[in-house]
């Protein structure tokens, strides 16, 4: 029997419309996957999948009675790992079936609670490593590279912490960010400069950012050093955005 | 603003005061509500690491280090030939948000060398957590310091801007404070956390009954304990933690091995080790009593006023008492699951989950993920295969250090060549 390959639009909703459709066609060995890492064979069937609010929500709401598995999909969706698709719609058809949505005894609910737990580490990792620099008008400004797409996640805790400040938030491996306007937080798309912004940057940032380079070593204790412990708290691939461990 | 200045000051005083390891974040609920700056509702944020493996979330400074106090174990003792600063209130205020806004900080941890009187430097504490809040609509962590000696009414305002007021002990005994702080008097310590206690029990009977009263360090309080600076035993400053948790409820008591970093004829002599493994085995103690259920005295007692250094004190304490063991981790209890050495209160909540369903081996116990090497002296569990022979406590000690690799042991390999 052939396999139907669905192909959706890479948004969360597309990847609920799709599993809608498995459900709405009764396809029995479906393979969802983004359409920019799709590749067209004769050996399956495919399904264009169009992203459609409504029947996104029906999958949403379905999975109602089960909130912890409910953002474990979400989060599941966010990481961007290759396979996330076949995990999700396995666990969902298995969860839906025998609504034993802690059942870390099945393949796919067990992957998608261990990927949950990577993400929130590095949701987490996030809302401490982020390092904004004030500019000339007032907007504070963050460059970050995070190993999964994790602005979504942190959004809410950045808008409620500085809710009288301008901020930006920028996913440079992803090429989008967020913006919050005092009102609201939007995501925005747009090129970033490091030139323009260490021309943009304010006349208080650089004594703000030595001050706190300085603070930084001043309240290490050197009899008591553990390099090792050091890396493991704060791994080296964050370093390039945090100023305190800026190489000098 | 003058920022060398201010560079320089921020130097002396952070350096001063990274001795005071408390640096939690957590267990306010001061929300945002305002569209004012921070929020520290939820968990606390450790923003970075010190390269010693310290946690930084807080920017902790003292307000000054000038001090008319010569306590012995003090880098701002009055006798010690250092530079000398003082921030004023508003360059406090000004760093605190300029890190906060950067994303560098959860808050304020304030501190401060006595200078003139106990009261005049409370009110100066005071000072700037009060400016934050209400000018700067500031909803950040506060940690204040309480100054030994200052008055009530001080007491009182301060736990309406700080989220957790601290006063360190330092010294676990009354003798051991006259030798190295003649001046102070043990009573001047007591004084404000009994009120910040009291105040504390006030709010929460007030809360009940109106609901906008205004709220009174929502972190509660926190002290912090030298160890190896006068020789005092383990049982010495447990007993005395204790007594702070008890009587005082104390949130945490924080205990910092002794870097010497002057002197002194009264003290280690400068190059003497950190104790740092000594400090690890109270930490592990401090846990055993607040969430394991131990009682102090079956951990340290007249027979064995100090903890092992080469073994954990849970292990320690199971090797007194084999007449307990084994334990079926089937049928036993909560309580005496929690006294398995190897496992952790983790440990402890699966093993009670996993069990309404199926009858655990060691395969399950394994892959709960208790630590085995340790634990499987002490448990029989749903196979015939267990440690049959009723070994000696001292037997067993020797297999499971043969069988482990702790980092320390580099440490305790040293220390005990001392006594050989």
């Amino acid at each position: 029997m052939k396999t139907q390959k669905l192909k959706y639009d890479g948004t969360f909703e597309g990847l609920l419309t799709a599993i809608f459709t498995v459900y709405e066609e009764r396809l029995s060995s479906a393979h969802i996957i983004e359409e920019r890492f799709f590749e067209p064979d004769f050996f399956s069937e495919l399904i264009t999948v169009f992203t459609d609010e409504n029947k996104a929500s029906r999958v949403w709401e379905g999975l109602k009675s089960f909130q912890q598995f409910r953002t474990s999909v979400y989060r599941s969706f966010l990481s961007g790992l290759p396979d996330k698709e076949v995990h999700i719609l396995d666990a969902i058809q298995y969860v839906l079936k025998t609504k034993n949505d802690k059942d870390y005894g099945h393949p796919s609910v067990l992957k998608m609670a261990q990927i949950t737990k990577q993400i929130g580490r590095e949701k987490h990792r996030m809302e401490a490593f982020v390092r904004f620099k004030r500019t000339k008008d007032d907007i504070y400004v963050a460059i970050i590279e995070p190993d999964f797409n994790v602005l979504p996640l942190i959004a809410k805790h950045f808008k409620n912490r500085y809710a009288d400040q301008q901020f930006v938030i920028y996913d440079r491996s992803r090429s989008y960010g967020i913006f919050y306007d005092l009102n609201s937080v939007q995501f925005i798309e747009l090129d970033f400069n490091d030139t323009v912004l260490k021309e943009a940057l304010h006349d208080e940032e650089k004594h703000y950012d030595e001050m706190w380079q300085d603070y930084f070593i001043s309240t290490g204790i050197k009899s008591r050093i553990n390099k090792k412990l050091h890396l493991r708290n704060v791994p080296k691939r964050y370093w390039k955005y945090l100023n305190e461990k800026k190489p000098l | 603003m003058n920022f060398e200045r201010i560079r320089e000051k921020l130097n002396i005083l952070a350096d001063a005061a990274k001795y005071d390891v408390s640096c939690s974040s957590s267990g306010s609920k001061r929300k945002n509500t305002t569209k004012g700056l921070g929020d520290s509702s939820g968990m606390g944020i450790c923003h970075s690491y010190t390269e010693d493996g310290r946690c930084i979330s807080l920017l902790k400074i003292l307000l000054t280090n000038h001090c008319i106090f010569d306590c012995a174990y003090c880098v701002s003792r009055k006798s010690n030939d250092i530079k000398r600063a003082g921030f004023k209130i508003q360059e406090v205020v000004d760093l605190t948000i300029n890190f906060y806004r950067r994303n560098y900080i959860e808050g304020l941890f304030l501190s401060s060398g006595i200078f003139s009187s106990p009261d005049y430097t409370m009110e100066r504490l005071i000072a700037v957590a009060k400016k934050l809040r209400l000018e700067e609509n500031f909803n950040g962590y506060i940690h204040l310091k309480s100054i030994p000696g200052c008055s009530d009414e001080l007491m009182r305002e301060a736990g309406l801007y700080a989220d957790r007021l601290s006063i360190n002990i330092e010294i676990p005994t009354v003798s051991g404070l006259k030798l190295l702080a003649p001046e102070k008097d043990h009573k001047d310590f007591i004084k404000p956390i009994e009120k910040v206690k009291n105040e504390i029990i006030q709010y929460q009977a007030d809360k009940k009954l109106i609901k906008n009263t205004p709220v009174y360090a929502p972190a509660g309080q926190s002290t912090q304990m030298i160890v190896g600076a006068t020789g005092e035993s383990d049982k010495d400053i447990m007993y005395s933690a204790v007594h702070y948790y008890s009587t005082y409820k104390m949130k945490r008591v924080y205990y910092s091995g002794y870097v010497p970093v002057l002197h002194d004829e009264r003290l280690p002599a400068l190059g003497t080790e950190v104790p740092m493994l000594r400090e690890n085995r109270l930490y592990q103690t401090d846990w055993l009593l607040r969430f394991y259920g131990f009682d102090v005295r079956e951990l340290l007692n007249n027979q064995h006023p100090n903890l092992d250094i080469d073994i954990d004190p849970k292990l320690s304490w199971a090797l007194r008492n084999m007449n307990l063991f084994p334990v079926d981790v089937n049928k036993a209890d909560k309580r005496m699951l929690a006294r398995i050495p190897g496992l952790g209160m983790l440990s402890v909540n699966k093993i009670l989950n996993a069990r309404k369903y199926r009858r655990l081996n060691w395969e399950n116990l394994k892959a709960i993920g208790i630590a085995m090497n340790r634990a499987k002296y002490f448990i029989v569990c749903d196979s015939k295969d267990w440690e049959h022979k009723d070994l000696e406590p001292a037997h067993i000690k020797s297999m499971i250090l043969q069988s482990s690799q702790s980092k320390y042991q580099k440490m305790y390999n040293k220390q005990l060549r001392l006594f050989n």
